[in-house]
């Protein structure tokens, strides 16, 4: 069964001139693990703020399970459903300890005390930061505060998980750690994941892999398809390490180096 | 160096301090306050130096952090200090050149620097030992009869945690931005006050782009998780307070007490 529906969905900031994402037609079913691709600025992040109503279509609909994103009845439980993890762990957590931000959630959530506390030890031992729950999460490395990050998000059941460049920011050990942590969620769970990312090597092990170009799907297939086309991948501009290849140098473009 | 500033860090522990419910220790502090600036005379200020002194005792915090904490406030001390020690009228006990130094002025000197150390170190002693959670949470329920008058009390504390949060990112960030402005030859150690405040220019300016989009993202981050305001929110650690809270509240009144009746009899 399809979990999150994009049905001919238009995107446009109010200050861009330009539509940034166009016609999108797309289904992600239950259970499935998708790896999104694209250059800088080609509209990943939007596309993930979609998903969960940070952003809301202004053309075409998003629905989450049936529920569509504009609907603001629906709201909370649409943010439910899709947890979002993203790029800078510093700037998703929210208190000074680790618990107490993985408390945040179902605290937002209204959820009971005792249960708030089951679900947070949950949380922190599937990603394997129990031991560290009393920790001040600025002391922590990289790796482990997008763990908590995910945590987090965990903490409120959700049944997709949507990741925005969750390891771009972090050094070769930490982008293994999480990515290993996302592995075993899936094996454990059989959530439903969705990982944007400027790697390819994150997309092999993903189902489907989906790539975006200045706002449109340019392919959708498994990964040995998708890889297999090298030169439309070389055209999008895809076989070159994620860092040099900014599509819109200068102010606009938000990659890390760039920035 | 900026790395010297303590300034909100809480030192995870499991003393009876640490157990005390935040409101207790928010009150405590209050009252504190009150004894403190109704003490004047050297029995009264032993009083509330002795009350601060058992609290760091139970709470295992080293005196020296808190000496630390000082750091930043030396500059006002010695100011303030200097302005009693020289313009105090009394009996001189020196002179030299246009200074006089009266015994008044060695004793109000002595007080008054007693006193910030005692004001300033009982506010990081509750930092120390209190999580910026439990504080704003404390802050919260004590306040909570101000939302009746629309008063954003939900909104002030979750403000407050978030700053505190952020404090030590923030610093982190700053010391980086300043070596890499050293590594340019940015100088901020030398030159006039205006030259060093030309250097900071340079410092706070990426400072404030990036705390603007901290802030965004998290706005975000936090909608992600489902944040919609106080309403209807619960919390995980529910405050309660026990007999301990009770009897430290007890301890507290008395020091008050104490100190007023120490300040009637001129100690
Ligand atoms: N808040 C905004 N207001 C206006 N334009 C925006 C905003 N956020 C992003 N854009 C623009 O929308 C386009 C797509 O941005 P988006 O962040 O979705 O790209 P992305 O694929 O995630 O890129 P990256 O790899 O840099 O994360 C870009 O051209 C960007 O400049
Ligand atoms: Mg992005």
């Amino acid at each position: 069964m399809d979990v999150i529906t994009f049905d001919h969905v238009g995107f446009r900031y109010p200050d861009s001139p330009e539509p940034v994402l166009k016609n999108i037609d797309i289904a992600f079913s239950g259970g499935s693990f998708t790896a999104v691709l694209g250059h800088n600025g080609s509209g990943k992040s939007t596309m993930a703020k979609l998903c969960n109503a940070i952003l809301t279509p202004t053309e075409g609909a998003v629905r989450v399970k049936g529920m569509d994103t504009r609907d603001d009845n629906s709201l909370l439980s649409v943010r439910r459903t899709v947890g979002m993890v993203f790029q800078n762990p510093d700037n998703q957590i929210v208190a000074s300890v680790v618990e107490d931000d993985v408390a945040f959630a179902p605290e937002n959530l209204g959820v009971e005390p005792s249960e708030i506390r089951r679900r947070v030890d949950n949380a922190l031992r599937r990603v394997g930061m129990y031991e560290f729950r009393l920790h001040a999460p600025h002391l922590l490395s990289g790796g482990q505060k997008q763990r908590i990050a995910i945590a987090g998000v965990l903490a409120m059941q959700p049944e997709i998980l949507v990741l925005d460049e969750p390891t771009a920011m972090l050094d070769p050990y930490g982008r293994r750690e999480v990515l290993a942590t996302v592995e075993e969620l899936r094996a454990e769970t059989g959530m439903t994941v969705l990982l944007i990312t400027h790697h390819m090597d994150e997309c092999i092990n993903a189902d489907r892999v989906v790539v975006i170009s200045d706002g449109e799907i340019a392919l959708d297939g498994t990964p040995a398809d998708v890889f297999s086309r090298v030169e439309t991948m070389r055209d999008l501009g895809l076989d070159v390490p994620a860092t040099t290849d900014c599509a819109k140098p200068g102010r606009m473009c938000r990659c890390p180096r760039c920035r | 160096m900026l790395k010297d500033i303590t300034l909100g860090q809480y030192f995870p522990g499991d003393t009876p301090v640490h157990r005390l419910d935040p409101r207790t220790k928010l009150v405590c502090v209050i009252l504190y306050f009150i004894a403190l600036f109704t003490a004047n005379g050297p029995c009264s200020v032993g009083l509330v130096f002795l009350t601060l002194a058992f609290a760091v005792g139970i709470s295992r915090i080293r005196p020296g952090a808190l000496v630390k904490g000082m750091k930043p406030l030396l500059f006002i001390v010695i100011f303030t200090a200097i302005l009693n020690l020289f313009f105090t009228e009394g009996e001189v006990l020196f002179r030299w050149w246009i200074f006089r130094v009266t015994d008044q002025g060695v004793y109000r000197t002595v007080l008054m620097v007693l006193r910030i150390f005692l004001l300033v170190s009982s506010t990081f002693l509750l930092t120390y030992t209190t999580s910026p959670l439990q504080l704003t949470d404390g802050m919260e329920r004590l306040l909570a009869p101000l939302k009746k008058v629309r008063f954003p009390v939900h909104e002030l504390s979750m403000m407050m945690s978030i700053a505190l949060r952020f404090i030590p990112t923030l610093i982190e960030e700053t010391d980086k931005i300043m070596s890499a402005q050293k590594a340019r030859g940015a100088d901020f150690d030398t030159g006039g006050l205006a030259k060093r405040a030309k250097a900071l220019l340079p410092i706070l300016v990426p400072l404030f782009v990036s705390a603007f989009r901290r802030a965004d993202e998290l706005a975000t981050a936090m909608e992600c998780r489902c944040y919609h305001g106080g309403e209807g929110r619960t919390r995980m650690k529910t405050l309660k307070m026990g007999v301990g809270d009770y009897l430290t509240l007890l301890l507290y009144c008395l020091v008050v007490a104490g100190a007023i009746v120490l300040v009637r009899l001129g100690l």
